[in-house]
């Protein structure tokens, strides 16, 4: 994932089989088509991500994000 | 269902930080804990209230959930009370979903969800007054069709902000008649009977669909500028940058130790004069009966009124607290510190139970109840006592102020600040430390979700701040009432009784039983330098911390000779050697000395092991601590 830009989930994978991070993730709106920005990064090591989805902020790890996958769009 | 006629029992049910427990609190006129960030709640509350026409409304706080597909224990409360399957609590006969009104996309989804289960709802428009501000129109009719289901908006921290909410449960039929709300709406039928997929097993499919409605819905009756408070925005930018960011958050953690001590002192030289002039008072009145006397002066006035003085310390420390969880900081401060917790083997969601804890490991491990992995749940747990509670306070001011010199240092801080800044630091990296030990041991070593929101930020509201404040003094003195206050009296007894032999040249508490059990006692602490009279303290504080501080301004009473009515900061200063202090300094940092905090540890882990686990590894290292202390306190003496 990109950092500081915005984008477009397009697919929430699960890790294995009824993943429940996954399955979380979904339920707070990482659903295919919803745009999304990555708002800031951690101080370390840029982990965890700050990401807006909808009206909401959510703290991701890098593991977690991992799981969404975005359509980068060009310029923010 | 209609044995109870006219009452009607009501549930708030919501997502997480929508303002459950405000209205809850606006309702019922209680005074629940709310605050700025996810997971405030953590069990059920009760609560009643009786509408203008007279009805009796039974009104049930949940924690906020996500969904219906429990994640963490507190949702599981939630979950379980919704779908009727709490043991010993039937299913409410009304839902009032609860929702943030600037926080529509998120939290629609979930009303979405509780409609599923087919009971009655009314859905909440909360804190409507932010989305105004912000420019969001909703349109509630449009809405309330759409859902099928009556909505009304509501400011839960406003003097009658839920009136329209009132109004609309007044309305309502009671429990056992007809489907409630617009055509169309919710029935009173179980899922099941409707041939509705049971919740918990959400499918991919389910879940966009979902979405996809909630967008609909928001399409045709939400009009929002922006997705974000612009405010938010701007501060976000400072607050969690990777610079500027964990410098604002290292000087609010140092502001509030210095604070502690130097904002607190004109306060505390007050109630220390108050105490003193007082029992010199109540002394001269008992002076015919000497017995009565001793218990007064040196039980009651030498052991209680030596705690009463950290009174002002603990209010400034809360005073902070507070401040800073209604702001919505809280959360920001854990997704600065998560990468640093993780490699610990914590997780940045523990940051806030643990922040708890300084106030009181209790409410700090019940916290913790909003933590998803067992995993870094039972970490926190066992680290929370770690944290320097509120109860440590006495005891470090006690000592810091009789062995350390009121230096300045670098011009700006004073010594005393930094000593217990240290100590809390000290606190803070054996947890770590600890938490990590653990994680090595562990052998689960799959994935650990972080997935935390961050909210808005808020103005604190002052009453909210002042009630917070109230409500901590309570405390404190029920507690210096109560316990202490025993604990002090019983003390007092052992230590003056049995009366010396005739002819002793020694202190009369040398006799007791207190010393006695003291001296005892005093083989096993002499290496970690601690002398009979702190052994005897040690025991009652046990039951609570501060007690060693009130039970050793009483055996220190007893013990100076012919009434010489020295203070205890004094008295010790005198006797003790530095390295004894720190050693005992040492030792408070580490020791479980707090009978409720295990038992607490017992009721949420549902373990005895856990509980040996977290006392023996406590008091192996206070031992450890205080030794190395002491060995090298004196070697450098």
């Amino acid at each position: 994932m990109k950092k500081g830009a915005t984008g477009v989930v397009t697919a929430v994978e699960d890790t294995y089989s009824a993943d429940p991070i996954a399955r979380r993730l979904r339920e707070l709106g990482f659903v295919q088509g919803e745009p999304v920005r990555v708002v800031a990064r951690g101080p370390l090591g840029g982990d965890p991500l700050l990401v807006q989805i909808g009206y909401t902020r959510f703290a991701l790890r890098k593991a977690e994000a991992a799981r969404v996958s975005v359509a980068v769009e060009a310029a923010a | 269902m209609n044995a109870v006629a006219s009452s009607l029992r009501i549930a708030l049910v919501g997502n997480p930080n929508c303002g459950k427990t405000a209205l809850f609190n606006r309702l019922t006129g209680a005074h629940q804990k709310v605050a700025n960030y996810a997971g405030v709640t953590v069990e059920r509350k009760e609560g009643r209230f009786v509408a203008p026409s007279g009805r009796v409304l039974q009104l049930l706080d949940l924690p906020g959930a996500y969904s219906l597909d429990a994640a963490s224990p507190d949702e599981a409360i939630t979950r379980d009370i919704c779908e009727g399957r709490h043991p010993g609590e039937p299913a409410p006969d009304l839902i009032v979903c609860v929702a943030d009104a600037t926080n529509l996309r998120l939290h629609l989804r979930f009303v979405l969800e509780l409609k599923r289960l087919g009971r009655p709802m009314v859905l909440a428009l909360n804190m409507i007054d932010a989305a105004d501000k912000r420019g969001i129109r909703i349109d509630t009719a449009a809405l309330e069709s759409a859902l099928g289901m009556p909505v009304v908006e509501t400011i839960a921290v406003k003097q009658g902000g839920a009136a329209a909410l009132v109004a609309r449960l007044d309305a309502m039929p009671a429990a056992s008649t007809a489907p409630v709300g617009a055509p169309g709406g919710a029935m009173l039928f179980p899922p099941e009977a409707k041939g509705i997929a049971p919740p918990g097993a959400p499918t991919e499919a389910g879940e966009n669909d979902l979405h996809a409605q909630v967008r609909a819905l928001l399409a045709a009756t939400v009009t929002m500028p922006r997705a974000t408070s612009a405010t938010d925005d701007a501060i976000d930018a400072v607050v969690l940058h990777p610079v500027a960011g964990l410098a604002i958050l290292a000087t609010v953690m140092f502001l509030i130790f210095q604070a502690v001590f130097s904002w607190a002192a004109p306060l505390q030289d007050a109630v220390s004069a108050a105490v003193a002039a007082s029992g010199a008072w109540v002394g001269g009145l008992l002076a015919s009966m000497p017995l009565l006397q001793s218990l007064v002066t040196d039980g009651i006035f030498a052991g209680l009124g030596t705690v009463l003085e950290f009174l002002p310390q603990i209010l400034v420390l809360f005073l902070f607290i507070l401040v800073l969880e209604e702001s919505g900081y809280l959360p920001r401060a854990a997704f600065l510190l998560d990468k640093l917790m993780f490699k610990a083997g914590l997780t940045g969601r523990s940051f806030i139970p643990l922040l708890s804890s300084f106030a009181c490991a209790i409410p700090g491990i019940m916290a913790t109840r909003s933590i998803a992995d067992p995993r870094d749940r039972l970490t926190t747990i066992l680290v929370a006592p770690l944290m320097t509670c509120s109860a440590r306070l006495p005891v470090y001011t006690l000592l810091i102020a009789a062995f350390i010199p009121r230096h300045d240092v670098l011009g700006v801080f004073n010594l005393q600040g930094v000593v217990l800044f240290t100590l809390y630091f000290a606190g803070i990296a054996s947890a770590l430390a600890v938490a990590w030990v653990i994680k090595r041991l562990r052998s689960d070593k799959s994935d650990h979700a972080l997935i935390m929101e961050l909210p808005s930020y808020r103005m604190p509201n002052p009453r909210d701040v002042l009630w917070g404040l109230w409500e901590r003094a309570k405390i404190f003195l029920r507690r210096v009432g109560g316990i202490l206050l025993a604990l002090t009296v019983l003390l007092w007894f052992l230590s003056s009784f049995p009366a010396p032999p005739d002819g002793a040249t020694q202190p009369p508490i040398d006799y007791s039983f207190a010393g006695h059990i003291g001296k005892w006692m005093a083989v096993v602490f002499a290496p970690i330098g601690f002398n009979w009279q702190i052994c005897v303290a040690l025991i009652p504080g046990l039951a609570a911390r501060e007690v060693a501080v009130s039970s050793l301004a009483t055996v220190y009473a007893l013990s100076a000779a012919d009434g010489a009515d020295a203070a205890l900061g004094t008295a010790i200063a005198a006797q003790w050697s530095l390295a004894t202090a720190l050693s005992l300094l040492a030792w408070y940092v580490f020791a479980p000395q707090c009978m409720s905090t295990l038992a607490v540890i017992r009721r949420e882990t549902n373990s005895w092991r856990n509980v040996w686990i977290a006392a023996g590894y406590l008091f192996g290292l206070a031992y450890l601590a205080s030794f190395v202390t002491y060995q090298v306190g004196r070697a450098f003496a």
